[in-house]
């Protein structure tokens, strides 16, 4: 790794909302690394039925500014507490498709436990904190915003 | 009396039929703040499943209105 890499590697939010497709293989390719060994990447994608409607897609609004310094700061706790050497997370806004990946969390480190781990931390972080929105549109006409309880809030 | 721009979202933003909106207000902190903006457009979420942001950060709501900030109710996040 040469100077200039080094540079843009501090310069590079490890977090980051998406208005466009979530390109995976860059958030990839920068999880390489020579000291990893292992990998760990979770994918949520935009299913079509929650809490036993139809589902005909949806759309993430995200308060901005608070979002992407939630989501900083989650990925540098990831990187505090557990033994890993980098992580990512991407979360889409605007409108997305049924299939369409909604979040992608990755989590590299020279052993696997840590990896499972830290990207199970991002995920769950970001889903109970970061400030964002679900807003779903259902097959029978109806939409609306979800705003679950805590006890309500259930595995993706 | 403070002057501040408030900022709503989801659900809170569709009940208020605006995004933001320029507030002069007694209010002394951040929860009467809240109190009276669910009084105006019938929020139905309570307080206790919001959080609150001031300037772009979590904050408390016992935290005083301070003229000029930039107030944002947070209703219960639902991303991932």
């Amino acid at each position: 790794m040469n100077f200039r890499d080094e540079h843009d590697e501090r310069e590079m939010k490890r977090f980051a909302l998406s208005e466009t497709p979530i390109d995976i293989a860059p958030l990839h390719d920068v999880l390489l690394d020579a000291r990893a060994g292992a990998c760990a990447s979770f994918e949520g994608w935009v299913r079509d039925h929650n809490d036993g409607r139809a589902v005909r897609g949806l759309r993430y609004e995200a308060y901005v500014a608070l979002a992407e310094a939630e989501g900083e700061r989650i990925v540098d706790e990831a990187l505090v507490k557990f033994e890993i050497v980098n992580a990512r997370c991407v979360h889409r806004t605007g409108e997305l498709a049924i299939g369409e990946l909604a979040i992608w969390a990755g989590a590299s480190a020279a052993h696997r436990d840590a990896a499972f781990a830290a990207c199970r931390y991002i995920v769950d972080e970001v889903k109970s904190r970061v400030p964002i929105w679900k807003h779903e549109r259902y097959a029978d006409g109806a939409a609306g915003w979800l705003h679950p309880r805590p006890e309500q809030e259930k595995p993706a | 009396m403070a002057r501040v721009t408030v900022l709503y979202f989801a659900s809170l933003r569709d009940a208020a039929g605006v995004a933001s909106e320029q507030v002069e207000t007694e209010a002394a902190d951040l929860h009467t703040l809240y109190e009276s903006a669910r009084t105006r457009y019938g929020f139905s979420l309570p307080v206790e499943r919001l959080r609150v942001a001031v300037d772009g950060a979590f904050a408390k709501w016992g935290d005083p209105v301070r003229d000029g900030g930039e107030i944002a109710f947070i209703p219960p996040v639902s991303g991932g």
